[in-house]
């Protein structure tokens, strides 16, 4: 690591420290753990389909497990769902492991459609089993809860912790073998590398964050409801869009695709009400047609209309781990 | 017996409706190799369109379709031609680009609609709405009947469209090796653009012929998708008899569901028989046929 990297690392962490102070409103305070949560999510799905190439369109299915298993907690054994934090990741990678060894089989698009339909099986189960879960009408939670602030720290925590992970985790040599089997599965194949063992390690990661922050949104929103946590259009492919407005498979993508995510979209609602969610689609396939690795991945781009470089000075930008 | 008999019927005809829109989604899975998961919303602006010839003509949904499916062939070529095709030449990590575009496009045509005739729930009346035929203790619903013999018919068409015509055998032959064809001569851009024009067409049709049995609202589009993309699956892709026997097994299995194990449910019988059909039978129904 360069030095200028860890300054700027440095300066990045102390400047989210101070962010809470700096725009000290509950609204602003609310944002800016909106956007710390979906920049978890990112980065979580981030590892599976962006460097593993690996497209689920089911992470609601772990989210929700994630916030259920909190809520539940909650409703049967009237425990306090900040144990949710600590059992709602280890069912999300619990349950991890026998879909990852189900869906694996499958390819491509194959492996996104059946990731896809066991996030609303999920959903679909969670709703009509009303007498585990509550059904539609959702789990609320009464109890006094600690202030913005908090929840602020608690969710630059666990942030923290997903892209550290995924730093070491890319930097390691599964990070390499995820690479290469988005890159080339039978190539991978071919050199040795167990394919489905790897893809799970990569999913495993992925469901676990995914589940943590499923347990922090109950504490958070106290409420939660099947259609909303286990929501495909809401969020299975919201963390897609993050992903891919940031960048895929880049290390800070999905923190800045969800800074730009809540932040266009609160600015949509403020100044175009109904039309927000219109403008936000627009948006989407504005982002894929003309910058198809995101902002991060189009930083070469960027620079050269900036700065007036030839085309031939750029080096490759192919989401390098 | 005569529950069962009449969950059955009802199932085989709703599949006859749902396989016609699932026939277009085949299509153009068969020759873009994408998952179009903008489909359900093209269905659903397919019934807007005949709901607002219902509306202000007064116009039979079953005419209604007609205005609607050359709307929705245009709209179709359009997304095709200026969206889809346009990010073939773009360079990207993930492949399944285009699958997220379709995903930015339905966002885009539902919102659209939301905004024009808000979330309001809709519904249309026709003379033949609450009727139904009773045949030995079964009642069948005549707008289901109906709805299930244009859609039969629309399915034969496009059959010979397919098998006879030049341009069909263009589409099949595009679908089965792009580079090949293009080295005949077949102009793949161009057949790219019909398809997915075709395809919208007949979502448009399906949708009309939906419209006398289902409540309308934006996001009705959702729903119409889940069911194309898991017929596609169980026909074996890029199958027209394939998918109009995926069409028949889901609504038969949905059917039974609703009645045997509960109205909640239903959905998720789909979705289970999807996922057994993608992991066990990867060509689809039709690899029990063979075997």
């Amino acid at each position: 690591m360069h030095h200028y990297r860890i300054w700027a690392t440095v300066a990045l962490a102390l400047l989210a420290l101070a962010l809470p102070f700096i725009f000290n409103s509950p609204y602003y305070q609310h944002m800016l753990i909106l956007i710390l949560i979906w920049a978890t999510l990112g980065t979580a799905w981030n590892l599976l389909g962006g460097y593993c190439g690996q497209v689920s369109f089911g992470h609601a299915a772990f989210f929700g497990l994630g916030a259920y298993s909190a809520g539940l907690l909650y409703l049967h054994l009237g425990a306090s769902p900040w144990w949710g934090m600590a059992l709602g990741p280890v069912v999300a990678t619990l349950i991890g492991i026998p879909i990852g060894l189900i869906c694996f089989r499958l390819r491509g698009p194959y492996f996104a459609l059946a990731m896809l339909a066991l996030g609303e099986i999920f959903r679909l189960v969670f709703l009509n089993w009303v007498s585990f879960t509550n059904g539609p009408r959702g789990i609320l939670m009464v109890a006094a809860r600690p202030g913005k602030i908090l929840f602020y720290y608690l969710a630059l925590g666990i942030l923290g912790l997903a892209l550290w992970g995924s730093y070491l985790l890319i930097r390691s040599k599964w990070g390499y073998y995820f690479v290469s089997i988005r890159e080339d599965q039978e190539a991978a194949e071919a050199l040795g590398i167990p394919t489905t063992r790897y893809k799970l390690y990569a999913l495993l990661p992925s469901a676990f964050l995914t589940g943590l922050v499923g347990a922090f949104y109950m504490n958070y929103v106290a409420f939660i409801e099947p259609n909303v946590v286990f929501s495909l259009g809401n969020v299975s492919v919201m963390i897609i869009l993050v992903v891919i407005l940031g960048g895929v498979a880049t290390l800070w993508g999905p923190t800045v695709g969800a800074a730009i995510y809540i932040a266009l979209g609160e600015l949509f609602r403020a100044q175009l009400g109904a039309a927000n969610v219109l403008a936000f689609g627009v948006l989407v396939c504005l982002v894929i047609l003309f910058l198809p690795n995101g902002v991060v991945g189009e930083v070469d781009l960027f620079k050269r209309l900036m700065g007036g470089k030839r085309r031939g000075d750029v080096g490759g930008s192919l989401g390098s781990p | 017996m005569a529950l069962l008999g009449q969950t059955v019927i009802c199932g085989l005809l709703l599949g006859g409706m749902y396989a016609l829109i699932a026939i277009g989604m085949t299509l153009i899975m068969g020759v873009m190799k994408i998952i179009n998961l903008a489909h359900g919303s093209l269905v659903m602006v397919g019934m807007y369109v005949t709901y607002v010839c219902y509306r202000t003509w007064g116009l039979d949904p079953y005419l209604g379709m007609l205005v609607a499916m050359p709307v929705l062939f245009v709209l179709g070529c359009v997304i095709q031609h200026f969206l889809i095709n346009r990010l073939l030449e773009v360079e990207s990590i993930l492949p399944e680009n285009q699958v997220l575009l379709t995903v930015g496009i339905s966002l885009v045509l539902t919102e659209i609609i939301r905004f024009i005739f808000k979330s309001d729930y809709r519904s249309i009346t026709t003379p033949y709405t609450g009727e139904a035929l009773l045949v030995g203790g079964m009642s069948v619903s005549i707008a289901m009947a109906i709805g299930f013999v244009i859609a039969m018919v629309f399915t034969y068409l496009l059959h010979l469209f397919l098998t006879r015509t030049d341009l069909g055998c263009a589409i099949r032959a595009t679908a089965q090796d792009r580079e090949a064809a293009q080295y005949m001569g077949v102009d793949a851009r161009r057949v790219t653009v019909i398809t997915f024009g075709l395809g919208s067409a007949l979502a448009a049709a399906g949708g009309s012929l939906l419209l006398p049995l289902f409540y309308l609202w934006p996001d009705i589009g959702h729903l119409f998708t889940a069911k194309a993309f898991i017929i596609t699956i169980l026909g074996g892709m890029g199958s027209t008899t394939g998918a109009l026997l995926g069409g028949l097994t889901l609504g038969v299995a949905e059917s039974l569901g609703a009645t045997y194990i509960g109205m909640g449910y239903k959905d998720v019988v789909g979705l289970v028989i999807f996922l057994l059909v993608l992991l066990f039978l990867p060509h689809g129904l039709r690899s029990l046929v063979k075997r």
